[in-house]
Order: structure tokens, then sequence, then C-alpha cells
């Protein structure tokens, strides 16, 4: 077991070295999302706005489609697609983390997990400009924008302490196996549609719906972070897979980063 | 206290995307660079350094010579913590600074004073001795109210000058250098010169890889000349060049 015990203790010296560095991945991160809409006027909001379009459109045929009522149905594509994009963005970006940090990686003996931290953390300020569409339609649409809205936020802790750990392990894979962010890419397309986000989960047959939701770990997650934007209180079995996936993803991931964290600068 | 300790170090690097089956059982000896290998499996691989035992102390100035390719970067990199060892022990003990790519991370969008908090948290410069030592870095670097502008509106001399002021803003005990850095006009190369005489003065220990004979007699106390990834010679500087240089 000595193995096992040093892999572990190398990836969590590297991921307490990033915590107390929190400001490097935080500025970078910055950075990323300020290089982007450089020059630019309104800068960032421009995602506000084309997320705005989106599920306006969107809304507009689906909830026609699936006969809807626009007053539940608009909300909950929203926050569903602004959720969403957080965290499959979070993982596709997390896949190349270490592959498009290559020069820094080679350079200087950062700890390795300040380049997930610093992907997570972009996608984080993109999510805290998306998220402002979601009181704006509710009010809109004339729906109250209830105070469980805040139960969100632990939400969003439990979701995002889970995209750190699936980033740093796909990262790692995919900076030696180059055909994975691929593979990673197309899977969480197949996951956007089979997971309710542009459906409603009651639209399904009781007996479908296990397979499409209960074991679905996106649904979890999502529905942590949605249901209390839309004013209802997240079921418990949501929470316990969350933290189940949480018990049982980071410390394989610490095994696994650990591991092979010295082969990383090789495999760039 | 200061000390590096490098016991029997290799390096090898897989190669993924080469043939094994075209390689097998062949070693070949590349003119420069590295050996290429196949390993017992059938993996491809480049031994970029083998076997390199050293250990240097306080006071020590090291000068790294050898052709493209013979390890020299490695060497280096093995320095500052980027690679470890695939065998052997590689010991650093001491805080480790390097001249080397001193542009790394500058974005050449965002103004000269952004940098300079993105530069200095890549090196691990606390923000709030940036902020205090701000008028310093304008000072040496002569930006003026330019600090204030994209850099993508700087000349190259006035790029290099504000990385080099950032880069030589703390004193490492271990100094890693790729040449000599020489930046800017004559007016300022005299400047930068004296602080970096400076600066390699009060490093406890410097290792410096280099092709230039003057550099190397100059500011070296031991010489190790590498070649194909091995050490070929190690030993007294004068000796070591009228080795090296003696045939070319």
């Amino acid at each position: 077991m000595p193995d096992l015990a040093t892999s572990f203790s190398t990836a969590t010296a590297d991921v307490s070295a990033t915590i107390k560095r929190l400001r490097l991945p935080i500025l970078l991160g910055w950075q990323d999302v300020k290089q982007r809409y450089r020059r630019s006027m309104i800068g960032p909001f421009w995602l506000t706005i084309s997320t705005a379009i989106l599920v306006g459109c969107i809304g507009l045929i689906f909830g026609h489609l699936f006969k809807a009522p626009m007053k539940e149905f608009l909300p909950f594509l929203a926050s569903g697609l602004v959720i969403w994009t957080f965290m499959s963005s979070s993982i596709i970006e997390g896949c190349t983390a270490f592959t498009t940090a290559d020069h820094i990686i080679r350079q200087l003996p950062i700890p390795l997990t300040v380049h997930v931290a610093r992907v997570l953390w972009r996608n984080i300020i993109i999510l805290a400009h998306n998220i402002v569409i979601i009181p704006i339609a509710m009010l809109f649409l004339g729906r109250e924008f209830s105070l469980t809205a805040i139960i969100s936020l632990f939400g969003f802790a439990l979701v995002t302490l889970n995209l750190m750990w699936i980033s740093l392990l796909l990262g790692t894979i995919c900076t030696r196996y180059r055909d994975f962010p691929q593979m990673v890419a197309s899977l969480m397309q197949v996951m956007f549609y089979t997971t309710p986000i542009m459906w409603m989960p009651r639209l399904l047959p009781k007996e479908v719906a296990r397979y499409f939701l209960d074991y679905n770990p996106f649904y979890h997650l999502m529905e942590l972070m949605r249901a209390p934007l839309l004013g209802t209180v997240p079921d418990a079995k949501h929470w316990m897979v969350a933290i189940a996936m949480l018990l049982v993803g980071w410390p394989v991931t610490l095994l696994f980063f650990g591991k092979f964290r010295r082969r990383i600068a090789y495999w760039l | 206290m200061a000390k590096i300790h490098f016991e029997d170090v290799c390096v090898d690097f897989p190669v993924y995307n080469a043939d094994s089956r075209s390689l097998k059982k062949q070693l070949m000896q590349v003119a420069t660079g590295g050996r290429v290998d196949v390993s017992s499996n059938g993996k491809v691989y480049v031994r970029s350094l083998d076997r390199i035992s050293f250990k240097f102390h306080d006071g020590d100035r090291i000068g790294v010579l050898g052709h493209n390719g013979a390890g020299k970067s490695t060497l280096l990199r093995l320095l500052t913590g980027v690679y470890h060892p695939s065998s052997g022990r590689a010991e650093v003990q001491g805080d480790i600074g390097s001249l080397i790519d001193i542009s790394l991370g500058i974005d050449p969008e965002a103004t000269g004073r952004d940098n300079v908090y993105y530069r200095g948290a890549l090196l691990g410069i606390p923000s709030a001795v940036l902020t205090r030592r701000m008028d310093e870095i304008i000072d040496f670097s002569e930006l003026g109210d330019f600090i204030d502008m994209p850099i993508r509106t700087y000349s190259t001399g006035m790029h290099l000058r504000l990385a080099f002021a950032i880069s030589t803003l703390v004193q490492p005990e271990i100094l890693l250098m790729d040449e000599w850095l020489s930046v800017g006009d004559e007016g300022f190369r005299q400047k930068a010169n004296a602080r970096l005489h400076d600066f390699v003065r009060s490093s406890s220990i410097l290792v410096i890889a280099s092709h230039s004979r003057e550099l190397i007699l100059d500011n070296c106390t031991r010489v190790i000349w590498l070649e194909h990834g091995r050490i070929r010679m190690d030993g007294d500087p004068v000796d070591v060049c009228n080795h090296y240089f003696g045939q070319h």
C-alpha cells in the first residue's frame, strides 16, 4: 500500500498548494474571460444576451411542441440551459485544462490543479453572467422569485466540488489519450438531450423515467441548482447522490491524479 | 542553505505517435539529441538525460555546455521541478528562480500594470508586494505612462524591459539561466546588466546553460559538458572549455 499512500499525498499536496495560491487561478480565469471580450463594449454580457435569445427561441418552439404553458416552461428551460452550459463547458474544457496550459506547465513549477481551477473559475464567471436571465424571465412572465432560490447556492457548491474532481480526472486522462476529449464532448452532447433541459421530467412515462432520471448523475446535479431557482426545495435523493459522488469521486481522482501527476509534464 | 543533489537521474520522453514496429530492436544514435530507444514492451521513448549525478552547494556557479539537444533544457527543467526524473533521485533544496522565458504569461491585450500582476502571480509574488513595488517596476522599466497602455502597443524593447523588471523583483536562492539575458538598447542594457550581475552575485547557486566561452569563464566555477544526455566532462571551467571549444 505505500504506492497508494504516496499517490494520495502527492495529489493532496498539489490540491492544497492550489488552495493556498487561489489568487492565481482566479486571476487567470478572469484573464480568460477578459481576453475573450476585450475591446467589446458590453463584454461578457454578450453571453447573457445570446443565452437569452436562445432561450426565447427554443422556448417558443418547444413550448408549443410540448403544449407547455410558457409561464412554467420558459423559466425551466432558461435555468436548465444556463446550468447545463456551466456543467458541460466545465467538463469539456476541463479535459484540455493541462494541454492548453502546456507552455506554463513546462516552464514553471505551479501546482497542476491550478489549471483545472482556472477553467472552473472561468465558467463560474460565465455562469454568473448567464444566471441574470432567470430572475428577469420570471419577473417578465409574472412569476414570483422566491427566497428558496438561496438553497441553489448550496446546490452550486456541491455541483462545483463534483465538477472539480471530474475535470481533474478527465484532464489527466485526456493529456495522455488525446481521443478522450472528443469522446467526452460527444457524450456531453448526448447527455444534453437525455437530461431534462428542453423537456420536462413529468412528460416521461414512469417506467422510462427511472433510466433517464435516476441513473443520470447530471439530472441530480441539475436539480440541486434548478429546483430552488424555480421555487421548490430539491428532493433528498438529489442531495444524497451528489454527496455520494463526492465521496467516491474525490478519493478515486486523488489516487489517479497522484499516481500520474509527475507524468503529466511528459505527456504534453 | 541551498543544495542540489542529483543521483543517477534519467529522463525518458515517451513518444506515443511513433511506430514502434519500424524502430523495433534498433538502437538509433541520433547525431545530436537524445537516444531513441524501444523498451522491452515495445514502447518508444527518447532518453534525454542518462544517469546524471552531481552535487551543487552554496556558492557554486555552474555552467552547462553542450550542443542543441544535448539535454541542457531538460536539465534546467528538472531543476525548476517541472520535470521529475524517470528514474534516479533529484533533490533540490532552496527556492528557485528562473530567468528562462521571462515573457511567459504576458497578455498582449492587457495593460502593462495588469501584466505585472499576471506575471507576478505566476511567479508566486504576493500582490501586496507587487502593489508596493509598482513604482519601482515602472521606474526601472522606463515605461512611464505606458504602464497603463496595452502591451501590444509596446516596442519589443519596452516589452522585454517590463518582463525583466518583474522577473528580477524577487531574489531566488538558486538562479537558473539560459544564456545571459540581454535586454533593450545600449542605455538600458548597462542598467539591466548591473542588475543581473547583482542578481547573480546574491544567489547561492547559479546554473547557466550557454554556448559562450566568455560567459562561462567569466561567471562559472565549475562546468558540466553534456553530450547525448550524458555528462561528458565535469570540472574546472578552463579545462572543460578547452576541450569543448578546442575541438570545434
